[in-house]
């Protein structure tokens, strides 16, 4: 068969993840502390899992309505109108989704016509741009830096908008940096998203790890935005359920609507089980997740100092549970740096550049990992920096 | 600090030194050395000890003591007569149908048959005992034994 005539040309020029190599070099390799994950390192609390057995025994194993069960949009509006100060109708203007990747997905395919430009911030989270040209759109990144702690600046956003310009994805805390915006940021950002009448997608996955002093704030909460944004959030981090892939989309219900088309006809519901476990989560899940959240916080505080005290230049990320240190001092890639610091020392961490071409420099390391395994992944990787000096 | 958070992390793990629990904790070791040093002296960490499943190993038995409380003492002296056998590992006053809940640890079954006869049951004040032999251990101090191993997390993730 002549593959290249029978794949997609537009699926095939897709390129593939920065982390995928790496994933292949690991493979199979044994003792290998992991700081490469993105992914909390706790099990789903006890309450949750229960509820998710609960439904099985109860034999609770069909389908829902695609709008999901309305026993969860409530428990959702419920909580995000207490997290986010937002209120949404959880008979319209909710959608539980398959993880927030998939109402990241459905949304792209029913908000753009083909050659509808949508602006990201990198360095970013690895489906953005592949996500918008599955849906015929264009990707384009506006980069951040360090300057401004990897959060958005106004001024090159709005450096970087044609008449193409539709939709703009936010994702703060972000992944790979960590970085959060502050609100006086993301006030000058709604009055640009206003003013250029683009409508933005907000990945809220990690909103409830923020380890600052200042509230979360989400871009829908900003007065006129509710609106123009749809809000996606999900249970995989704040609650550790990763694998029982449960997101949701709250936003305005004439999108909501064509969404829930395209879901009816792709993925039909998340399975009734997680659903049952996320009415638990929100609901009864909050003070184990606040607890992680504590232990989040001290890990994050233990490998920052770490990493400065080696060399290597790390901010303080305010949320998430990713470092972002700056490598670049050693004069070395930072795809060469986790590669030796991964055969040498077998340390996985995840070079910037699988996350942009502004991660040049950096690299993602994620400290959801047990904190005896963080000291020892950084007392080698000390020696590996005192190596390159 | 919190003296709970303390606690906990050594009620974890025992072993942690005084610099790695200030480095979890964000405080400086100093701070974790006087605390932990305070905690000892005022008898609220007793001791540091290794959790060993023995489950292999000796025998095993929980025995229910029903006693006569004495006039003035209550059940104090002879719980701590009782405290004193070298057998005896752990010893506790319970409410409902009987009175002292005695854990006991020796290498036969014969040696706690003999406990129980010559030792326990023949003292003054004991109205009865009712011994139990542990079969297998499940879950000792706050961890599960034999726990199934964990599921594995994949190395890279986006």
């Amino acid at each position: 068969m002549d593959w290249s005539k029978t794949l997609s040309k537009q699926v095939m020029d897709m390129p593939r993840s920065g982390i995928r190599e790496f994933f292949d070099l690991a493979t199979g390799s044994k003792d290998i502390i992991s700081l490469g994950v993105g992914e909390p390192d706790f099990v789903t609390p006890w309450n949750i899992r229960e509820a998710a057995i609960r439904s099985l025994e109860r034999g609770h194993t069909t389908y829902t309505s695609n709008y999901g069960l309305e026993s969860l949009r409530r428990a959702i509006s419920t909580y995000v109108a207490d997290f986010f100060h937002v209120e949404y109708d959880p008979l319209c203007e909710i959608l539980p989704t398959v993880g927030v990747s998939e109402a990241i997905d459905l949304a792209l395919r029913c908000l753009l016509n083909p050659g509808d430009e949508v602006l990201y911030h990198e360095p970013c989270y690895v489906s953005y741009a592949p996500t918008v040209m599955m849906a015929y759109g264009v990707p384009r990144a506006v980069e951040t830096s360090i300057d401004d702690l990897f959060a958005l600046n106004p001024a090159k956003l709005e450096a970087a908008i044609t008449p193409r310009t539709k939709v703009l994805m936010l994702n703060f805390p972000t992944n790979p940096t960590g970085s959060i915006a502050p609100r006086k940021t993301l006030e000058e950002i709604a009055a640009i998203c206003v003013k250029y009448d683009l409508f933005v997608l907000t990945d809220e996955i990690y909103s409830e790890l923020r380890y600052d002093e200042e509230e979360h704030t989400s871009i829908a909460a900003l007065p006129g935005m509710k609106e123009r944004t749809l809000l996606l959030h999900g249970f995989s981090k704040a609650f550790a359920m990763t694998g029982l892939r449960l997101g949701y989309a709250c936003g305005p219900k004439e999108l909501i609507e064509q969404m829930m088309k395209v879901h009816s006809y792709t993925m039909i519901c998340p399975t009734i089980t997680s659903q049952e476990a996320g009415v638990e989560a929100l609901e009864n899940g909050v003070p184990a997740m606040l607890e992680m959240r504590e232990s989040y916080h001290r890990r994050r505080d233990y490998i920052v100092g770490r990493f400065n005290d080696m060399g290597m230049d790390c901010h303080l990320p305010g949320g998430a549970f990713y470092t972002f240190p700056s490598i670049k001092r050693f004069g070395i890639s930072s795809k060469e740096f986790a590669l030796r610091l991964l055969m040498e020392h077998k340390v996985a961490a995840v070079p910037g550049t699988a996350f942009g071409a502004c991660g040049e420099g950096y690299l993602r390391c994620c400290y959801a990992t047990a904190q005896n395994l963080l000291e020892q992944a950084c007392d080698k990787m000390a020696r590996f920096c005192d190596s390159l000096r | 600090m919190t003296q709970d958070a303390l606690l906990k992390l050594l009620e974890a793990d025992a072993r942690l030194s005084d610099q790695q629990i200030a480095d979890r904790l964000g405080v400086d070791v100093a701070t974790v050395a006087a605390k932990r040093a305070a905690l000892e002296k005022a008898g609220r960490i007793v001791g540091y000890q290794a959790i060993v499943n023995d489950d292999g190993e000796g025998v095993s038995a929980f025995i229910e003591v029903r006693c006569t409380p004495e006039r003035g003492g209550g059940f104090d002296r002879l719980a701590s007569r009782i405290a004193r056998f070298k057998e005896v590992r752990s010893l506790y006053l319970i409410s409902g149908g009987y009175d002292l809940l005695v854990m006991v640890e020796a290498p036969t079954l014969l040696e706690v048959a003999r406990f129980v006869s010559e030792n326990l049951a023949s003292m003054q004040n004991v109205i009865s005992t009712a011994t139990h032999f542990r079969l297998k251990t499940y879950k000792h101090n706050g961890l599960i034994f034999a726990e199934e191993p964990e599921a594995e997390r994949l190395t890279f993730i986006p």
